[in-house]
């Protein structure tokens, strides 16, 4: 190893750390701002420092009912983290022996990823028109009274919304759970089944152990990426809105540290998460170990 | 990330001989696949089927009429071919797009690929490095809308930057261009993609064999032709899957371009997404059509410039 570092070295750390900076800087500047006094604005300098702007967040922002879209955007969030892990652990599993159609669902994946947002989005709002149109359709053909009298649309939190976050959080969650495997240790399988495991076995007391740390990073992945996105929502929501949308429209009409309230205590829930995902990680590893 | 995932799909594919030494694979496989695929199946293929089935559709004020008509893509190009009158709203639009993925992609790519050879080739200590690697990475999992209004008390005309200014009299009243401009928007997907260039090609920088760099040494090149001729080359496929994420993300944006640009800048994202507002779906159809077609178009070249199964 070389003794003095070279000239490159401090010329690069510089611009590593200048990129820090500009990484986290603007986020630092709302987390303080958002403690302005009562008379304080969106800049500095800083009018005292207060709860002011909690406490107005905490009664409502205006006319948006912004907690009941923090609760369905916490709803949303965790179904989408169990629902990622469980179908990317079954797909990866899948992945590491051959069946039909392997390569195509692997590049559907991969496309699921780079098709733009509002492609996807638009897309799946076209989708649920149609299929609207075909249940009024329907409704009235056959005379189904619930239909007619009840039905407006199938789009939703938990249809469209639901859609529109698995074909992002999907591709991640299956790309973790290849990089896994690919590092697996097979012939740890290989000697429980020589003891007579039985498949479900095998993988409930030697595969998941291993796999657990990676399975909450899937998660974490899953619950996160939700929580914050919007292009994918955007189209296919419905008329009830996630907390990242409600923030969206709130730019433009809030004009007071409020907004810096509401994102810092949004990115706080992402903090949170990050923070306890990777305490499950270093937990489950010690207690292995 | 692509070709992180083809280079472990291969492998994955390849342990196969494990498998073999597996009981009879039977059935399981499909159905632990089958999941993903019905996801895939009912909210990334039908829909998309259904773009382009309505972009041949016609509509009225109020409803989707099923036709089969060049309607809206007519609409699109309508006096694209006259230059004198300036070309027409899509050719203008499609142009600002590109002069934005230009614009960040030349910033995008060079500080991504500085900041993953850094992390890769001159800090020491597996511990450090993956350290500062998740430092990098974590705002990815942070919203996107709060990092673009984190820019306001900067940015904006009382903001942070213009005070500074005033105060050392580089100017002498406050600059606009700073906020909700061309400026801002592209500052703003520098800030939030840079990771993007990050991620794959620190993959790539990592698979490289030191001793490559140990042999150009002793053979006596330089540190700028170590770096030109050796690590480059090797990290080219991380680069241009980067690139591929860079690019693809700003032409389809609609909202970073919403709300750092003050809904001034014209992008394709943002056409489709005021086409929708107006519920003139079977246009906004057509559009989305085109947008993907380009999209592709443009990956298809950029891997081109790099076989990426083969180069990892």
């Amino acid at each position: 190893m070389e003794d003095r570092r070279p000239f490159a070295f401090w010329a690069l750390a510089a611009l590593f750390s200048l990129f820090l900076l500009f990484l986290y800087g603007p986020t630092l500047t709302i987390l303080v701002l958002s403690f302005q006094g009562p008379e304080g604005g969106l800049t500095f300098p800083m009018q005292g420092a207060s709860l002011h702007w909690y406490r107005v967040l905490w009664q409502g922002v205006g006319v948006v009912d912004i907690w009941s879209a923090f609760r369905r955007s916490v709803a949303l969030g965790l179904v989408v983290m169990v629902l990622t892990t469980v179908i990317a652990l079954a797909a990866g599993y899948a992945f590491r022996r051959r069946f039909p159609g392997q390569g195509a669902l692997f590049q559907l994946s991969i496309a699921s990823l780079i098709v733009p947002s509002i492609v996807v989005s638009l897309g799946i709002a076209l989708e649920f028109r149609l299929l609207d149109d075909m249940v009024k359709a329907l409704g009235e053909a056959y005379d189904i009274a619930w239909i007619n009298e009840g039905y407006t649309t199938a789009m939703g939190l938990f249809s469209s919304g639901l859609g529109a976050h698995l074909t992002w959080t999907l591709p991640f969650g299956l790309l973790i759970m290849f990089a896994v495997f690919n590092r697996f240790p097979g012939a740890l399988e290989e000697a429980g089944r020589d003891l007579g495991a039985s498949p479900w076995q095998v993988f409930r007391h030697v595969v998941l152990p291993l796999i657990g740390p990676s399975l909450v990073g899937v998660a974490l992945f899953g619950f996160t990426l939700s929580w914050d996105e919007i292009a994918r929502t955007s189209q296919a929501i419905g008329d009830r809105n996630t907390l990242p949308l409600e923030l969206q429209g709130l730019t433009t009409t809030v004009t007071t540290p409020e907004i810096y309230a509401l994102g810092t205590l949004t990115t706080g829930v992402s903090v949170l998460v990050i923070g306890t995902s990777f305490a499950a990680i270093a937990l489950w590893r010690r207690v292995r170990r | 990330m692509t070709a992180q995932a083809e280079s472990v799909a291969v492998p994955a594919a390849q342990a196969a001989p494990v498998a073999a030494a597996a009981p009879p694979a039977g059935r399981a496989p499909l159905w632990q696949a089958t999941p993903l695929g019905l996801v895939l199946l009912l909210f990334f293929i039908l829909p998309l089927i259904a773009t382009a089935v309505v972009s041949f559709w016609d509509y009225t004020e109020y409803s989707l009429v099923p036709d089969l008509t060049l309607r809206n893509y007519r609409e699109m190009f309508e006096g694209c071919a006259d230059f004198s009158s300036g070309g027409c709203t899509t050719l203008r639009t499609y142009l600002s797009t590109f002069r934005l993925c230009a614009e960040v992609a030349l910033v995008t790519v060079p500080l991504g690929f500085l900041v993953a050879y850094f992390l890769a080739f001159h800090v020491r200590g597996e511990g450090v490095r993956m350290a500062l690697f998740l430092l990098c990475t974590a705002p990815f999992l942070t919203s996107n809308v709060i990092r673009m209004i984190s820019w306001i008390p900067l940015l904006g005309r009382e903001g942070a930057v213009n005070q500074a200014l005033l105060a050392l009299r580089v100017v002498d009243q406050p600059q606009d261009w700073l906020l909700f401009s061309e400026f801002s928007v592209v500052l703003a997907f520098i800030h939030l993609y840079t990771l993007f260039v990050v991620v794959p090609v620190f993959n790539s920088l990592m698979r490289i064999d030191r001793r490559l760099i140990e042999a150009a040494r002793d053979a006596g090149a330089s540190g700028w032709q170590i770096l030109w001729h050796v690590v480059i080359p090797l990290a080219k496929p991380g680069i241009v899957i980067g690139a591929i994420f860079v690019i693809v993300l700003v032409m389809g944006d609609f909202v970073t371009i919403g709300v750092m640009g003050g809904q001034q800048i014209a992008s394709v994202g943002k056409v489709i997404q005021v086409q929708m507002s107006y519920l003139q779906f079977p246009a906004a159809a057509a559009q989305a059509m085109v947008l993907l077609a380009l999209v592709l178009l443009m990956i298809a070249v950029l891997t081109k410039l790099v076989d990426i199964r083969r180069e990892l």
